[in-house]
């Protein structure tokens, strides 16, 4: 049903993420799609990388620790953006397009009140997607 | 997923800069409070001692006006008068140093790395720097500040025991028009020209470098690291943070009700609208509006829309003027102005000797000051929106091509006006107040009407502009040197602005806290001079 898999991956909040990359792995396996890993930094420095091609290697290698783990092949991919607050949204959506995605597995929280000032990503993505795109929360 | 927690030793970058080795992390200080719905990320003291003293310091000036308006008033006139040669030797020792930049050998290291690709083109990097550099002041000061200097050079000098008396820049041209005219011009683009954006671009070349190049936090602290080392990650480091932060608030807050009086002037000029706090508020209340919008469309669709917006609508006013005005008269003004700002270049610059106390305290050392308190903004924003650019290039479109800009501005908004005063006898301009001197000099010229309201426009925009970088700035010092802190806070440092804004146009006490952002100019000078030093040693040690 699915042939292509998105994962946004944030490295600074990987326990909140847990259960989405295992929900994108099992997915994956049962119907044999490929699984990508997608992330978005800043420009400059932030806690995991002191510039975007550190990040880049940071987030390879944690797919390629993923890909043990989990026995399915996951390809990595980083986007920077100067204002990634606000950027996140349309990168992620670009995302969808160059991964050639048919489904995105991604973490979110439970609705609150701020959501009514702005909305998730994951809303947001679903609102301005055609594909899939499966919450985990 | 428990054998990685994202904070593993790092892997070396592929080699396209010379990191900083630290063992501090981006936003290790930092707390996550939460606010009712809103999640924050915030420095700690950083967030917590800056708030709070600008509403300690509101506080204060609402209650006390009338003793703490001249009490600061005082402060920032002592500093310019008897510190006077220390702004003036700052400024020249900036200038040179951008000028060695663009000539020696350290123009072609990269910001962000040898193979790094710049974030912006040409128009929307040069659109952005501009709005932020000096936009609104440019609105102000472009048909009043020749008109005061020509009005003063004119007059010629006047004595009182020994010391003078007329504010007129260096020996005066007393009775000489066209002396007049050129010194008038040379002296409004000497504080328009290198000298402001020198400060610009050694803050923002040096934040630039440390962030991007060096690994270190995007915020004020992180230039000094060749100096202070490790100890830049504790107090010293917090004092520098929450002193840009304090310039840039009370620079921009105060800036906003002042502007809201002045464009309440130009509206009252124009449609007759009623001048008033309640005018005013409201004005404050838009502009914070939008720039809340703004902020919350991000940089790429917030500030550099609005950024290419003031540049069209500028360039549109620019190339009305030069139209329909004294075209001949701007253009070979604009060379003869280059050669008069050439050749008095370095008599204004020179801090000792000089007998023209009152223009060189009261316009040059203020302008200088001003300048300063206003460089951790601006160069903030400017280091944001340059990775990719080399150190050359970036003096170029930061040093050189704003000063040619400048004069071009200059020379048709002041120009046109003092045209209209020496060869068409009109005084309009010359006895118009200050917010309304553009204003007068529109209606000299054909479709007065439009062409005013694009001026009123443009002077809203650019405060709604300054308005957003701002706040994104403060955002980044509060957040430690983070640019994804959640959104929440963004919006809560434009509202806030508006706030302060707000209450001191009602309560009073905008002149007074202007004064102290001013007099912030000379710490923030001594520690753009080290900036110098830390700027020249780390780029040393670029690839190149």
């Amino acid at each position: 049903m699915y042939t292509s898999i998105m994962v946004p991956v944030d490295l600074a909040h990987l326990p909140q993420i847990a259960r989405a990359i295992d929900t994108a792995g099992d997915l994956a396996r049962h119907y044999g799609a490929a699984l990508t890993f997608v992330s978005i930094t800043a420009e400059a420095p932030t806690a995991i990388a002191h510039n975007p091609q550190e990040f880049e290697a940071k987030l390879a290698a944690f797919a390629a620790e993923q890909t043990t783990r989990l026995g399915v092949p996951i390809k990595a991919k980083a986007y920077a953006a100067t204002d990634p607050s606000i950027d996140i949204d349309k990168k992620l959506l670009q995302a969808v397009t160059d991964t050639g995605a048919d489904l995105v597995v991604m973490a979110s929280h439970r609705p609150g009140l701020a959501d009514y000032f702005w909305a998730a990503h994951g809303a947001r993505l679903a609102a301005h997607t055609e594909i899939s795109v499966f919450l985990v929360r | 997923m428990s054998e990685s927690n994202g904070a593993e030793p790092l892997p070396q970058p592929e080699g396209p800069a010379n990191l900083i080795e630290t063992e501090y992390e981006v936003g290790q200080d930092n707390i996550n409070p939460r606010i009712g719905p809103f999640g924050l990320d915030i420095h700690n003291p950083v967030f917590a001692i800056s708030g709070l003293s600008v509403v300690v310091f509101v506080l204060f000036t609402l209650a006390f006006q009338n003793h703490l308006g001249p009490m600061f008033e005082a402060l920032r006139d002592a500093l310019t008068a008897s510190l006077d040669w220390f702004f003036l030797i700052a400024g020249n020792v900036f200038v040179l140093i951008c000028l060695f930049l663009v000539i020696s050998p350290l123009g072609r290291v990269r910001i962000g790395g040898r193979d790094a690709t710049p974030d912006y083109g040409y128009m929307g990097w040069f659109a952005m720097l501009f709005a932020a550099g000096m936009g609104i002041g440019l609105m102000f000061f472009g048909v009043s500040e020749p008109m005061s200097h020509y009005d003063a050079a004119f007059g010629g000098t006047a004595t009182e025991g020994g010391v003078r008396t007329d504010w007129a820049p260096l020996g005066a041209a007393a009775g000489d028009v066209d002396a007049a005219r050129a010194l008038g011009m040379a002296a409004t683009i000497y504080h328009w020209g290198l000298h402001p954006w020198a400060i610009y671009a050694v803050v923002a070349l040096s934040l630039a470098l440390f962030a991007y190049n060096k690994g270190l936090p995007l915020t004020v602290r992180s230039i000094f690291y060749p100096l202070f080392g490790e100890r830049i990650w504790g107090w010293p480091g917090h004092v520098i943070d929450i002193l840009a932060v304090f310039a840039t608030l009370f620079g921009l807050a105060t800036s906003l009700g002042i502007g809201a009086q002045q464009a309440n002037a130009g509206l009252s000029y124009l449609f007759g609208i009623e001048v008033g706090t309640t005018a005013q508020v409201l004005l404050i209340v838009a502009i914070t509006g939008a720039a809340l919008i703004s902020v919350m469309r991000g940089l790429d669709g917030g500030v550099k829309r609005l950024s290419e917006l003031n540049l069209i609508l500028a360039t549109i006013l620019l190339l009305f003027i030069i139209v329909v005005g004294p075209t001949l008269a701007i253009l070979t003004g604009f060379f003869q102005n280059l050669v008069a700002y050439g050749r008095e270049l370095i008599p204004l610059s020179n801090p000792f000797g000089r007998e023209d106390d009152n223009f060189r305290q009261g316009w040059t050392a203020f302008y200088w000051a001003w300048w300063i308190s206003w460089s951790p903004f601006v160069g903030m924003f400017i280091a944001r929106v340059s990775r990719g650019r080399t150190v050359r290039e970036f003096i170029t479109c930061v040093l050189l091509i704003p000063t040619l800009v400048s004069i071009l501005w200059m020379t048709t908004l002041g120009g046109t006006a003092l045209s209209q005063l020496v060869d068409g006898g009109f005084t309009g301009v010359q006895e118009a107040a200050l917010e309304l001197k553009l204003f007068e000099m529109l209606t000299e010229l054909p479709l007065t009407m439009i062409a005013s309201f694009v001026a009123i426009v443009l002077v809203i925009v650019f405060f709604v502009t300054s308005s957003d970088s701002g706040s994104l700035v403060i955002d980044t010092i509060t957040a430690g040197g983070k640019i994804d802190a959640p959104v929440s806070q963004r919006v809560f440092w434009v509202s806030f602005e508006g706030l302060v804004a707000a209450a001191l146009l009602i309560g009073g006490g905008l002149g007074a806290l202007q004064a102290m952002a001013v007099s912030t100019g000379f710490p923030f000078a001594i520690v753009l001079l080290l900036a110098c030093y830390t700027l020249i040693r780390g780029l040393m040690d670029e690839p190149r």
